[in-house]
This record gives C-alpha cells, sequence and structure tokens, in this order.
C-alpha cells in the first residue's frame, strides 16, 4: 500500500502513479470463483471463439477490481472511496500487462468531507483505454 | 426515437422500468472476502489481514469495492420475451456508503432503472440499466450499484 496522501497535498490536473496489473488465464479461474461468474469466456478458449472472440477475455467485473484497487491503494489507509464507476469499451486478453492510470479533476469540501473527483482509466499494452472511469475519494486533511 | 424501433414499445418500457427482483440475502464470510481479494490481487490489509486490519479505521476486516458482485442477487422478471441472447456488461457504477464486514447479512435488491432500444455495430441493442441497492442487517445501504446490461 502505498503512502498516505492528505486532501491538501492534492491539486487538480496531478497525476496519480500507475497501477500494473498482469492478468493471467489462472486469475481469470481464480475471480471465476471468487465471484460466482461461470461464464465460459473468460476460460473456456473454444467456446470463446465459438462467441467471435480471439480467446478468453478479462471480466468486465475483474477490470472493476483492478480500478477499485488502484484508488484504494491511491488513497492510503485513511482515504474512503465514494464512487467508482467505469464502462467496458474494449476487451482485454489474459497474458498482456494492463496498466491503471488516472488524474484528479477536482478537490471540493462538501459536507465536512474533503473529496476529490479523479479521471481513471485501464489501458492495454498498446495504450488503447479499454476501461474509462470516474471515481470520487475522500482524503484526511492535515 | 421510440417510432423507429422494431423490438421496444414505449408500452414495455413502461412495464419493465421499476420492477424489482426478489431480495436475496448473503451473509459475508471473512474467508470469502480473503478469497476474493486474492483473485483480484489485491493485497490490501484491510481485506487481506484481520490483525492488521483491527489497526486501520475500520477496526477490523473489510470487503474490497468490487467484492459485492459475489453477493447473490435476483433479476426482475420480465412480463414478455426479450428475443435476443448475446449478453454484454456495459459497465458499472458504485456509490459507497458503509464499509461492508464479515458477518454481515447484505440484502440485495435489483431494480430495473431505464430501458432503450439502439441500433449498433451488431444490429438491434437493448440497453437496460438496473440498480441494485445492498443493503446490511442494521437496515444501512452499504452500496448501490448501477450496472448497464447490453443484449443484442
Amino acid at each position: 500500500m502505498a503512502d498516505q496522501v492528505y486532501w491538501d497535498d492534492v491539486t487538480d490536473e496531478m497525476e496519480i502513479p500507475q497501477m500494473v496489473k498482469n492478468p493471467t488465464t489462472q486469475q481469470l479461474v481464480k475471480y471465476a470463483g471468487a465471484s460466482g461468474d461461470y461464464y465460459q469466456i473468460h476460460y473456456d478458449t473454444e467456446f470463446a471463439k465459438g462467441n467471435n472472440l480471439p480467446g478468453v477475455i478479462l471480466h468486465g467485473a475483474l477490470k472493476n477490481a483492478f480500478l477499485g484497487q488502484y484508488m484504494t491503494d491511491w488513497m492510503g489507509p485513511l482515504g474512503n472511496l465514494k464512487r467508482l464507476a467505469c464502462q467496458y469499451r474494449g476487451m482485454d486478453e489474459p497474458g498482456r500487462p494492463i496498466y491503471a492510470k488516472g488524474t484528479v479533476i477536482r478537490k471540493y469540501e462538501q459536507d465536512g468531507q474533503h473529496l476529490v473527483d479523479c479521471n481513471i482509466w485501464l489501458e492495454n499494452d498498446e495504450g488503447q483505454r479499454t476501461t474509462p472511469g470516474e471515481a470520487t475519494v475522500a482524503l484526511p486533511k492535515r | 426515437m421510440s417510432t423507429q424501433n422494431t423490438f421496444l414499445t414505449e408500452e414495455m418500457r413502461q412495464q419493465v422500468i421499476g420492477l424489482e427482483g426478489e431480495p436475496v440475502t448473503t451473509e459475508i464470510e471473512k474467508g470469502a472476502i480473503v478469497k476474493f481479494a486474492q483473485a483480484i490481487g489485491d493485497d490490501n490489509p484491510f481485506f487481506n489481514d484481520e490483525a492488521a486490519a483491527r489497526k486501520g479505521q475500520y477496526r477490523g476486516l473489510v470487503a474490497p469495492p468490487t467484492f459485492l458482485r459475489s453477493v447473490g442477487t435476483s433479476r426482475p422478471e420480465f412480463p414478455f420475451d426479450v428475443p435476443f441472447n448475446n449478453n454484454l456488461d456495459g459497465g458499472s457504477d458504485w456509490e459507497y456508503m458503509e464499509p461492508v464486514r464479515p458477518g454481515d447479512r447484505i440484502t440485495a435488491v435489483s431494480r430495473i432503472e431505464n430501458m432503450i432500444e439502439r441500433a449498433g455495430r451488431m444490429g438491434t441493442m437493448i440497453i437496460q440499466t438496473t440498480v441494485t441497492t445492498y443493503t446490511n442487517q442494521l437496515g444501512q445501504v452499504v452500496a448501490t450499484q448501477t450496472s448497464t446490461g447490453i443484449r443484442y
């Protein structure tokens, strides 16, 4: 986990340090088991190809989980995740690294909380943003 | 827009918008939380290590943000057949209010928020927005998830 980030130190358009994930077919099986999503396009290559896919692909919800980790890592042990949204625009395949990236778009106070809105996304190794999203975190103030 | 629809009429939309599935209650097991965190490759001590998590703001283990994907939900029953067999998950929008802890009894209720028809690359698509509300045993809403499903 990263060190604690404080609201005071966050600036508009600040980049959030990237996180790299290296999903494997084994991870897709583990995710299927842990989440209960047993749709075969995530572990059965023949089935996936029969559905006009190049091979097995990542669960959208696993990519959602990667973006969740990206935010909870960044906000640190005193932060609070308020909102996490993403859209699955492109497919991602196991065996290729995937990069979580983001920037701060707004910092503000609301109902006594110190909030930060972020643009976040997952990017494949060709630089395509397959999974754009947004998040809001509450951060501690010094 | 609806006049160009080939399947979904305004009357059908009004029939489904607001439909709710049966409530489904799941007891949250600590092992399930840890297994989920391991599956997504997240080693945050709040999700993995009870002793470490006790020293943190929640004073105990909590579930990672998307853990509620593993909790059972019941889809609302449709009053008509939808003749599109392919499904795509379009995305999710979560709001978080309270932590989810081991031992919680979480009740999930899914409600259809909207349904529209679009002409897409793959032909006619039905885009459904569903809001799932997760409530704990204390009556607190812990999270809502707005999900977009695409059928084509």
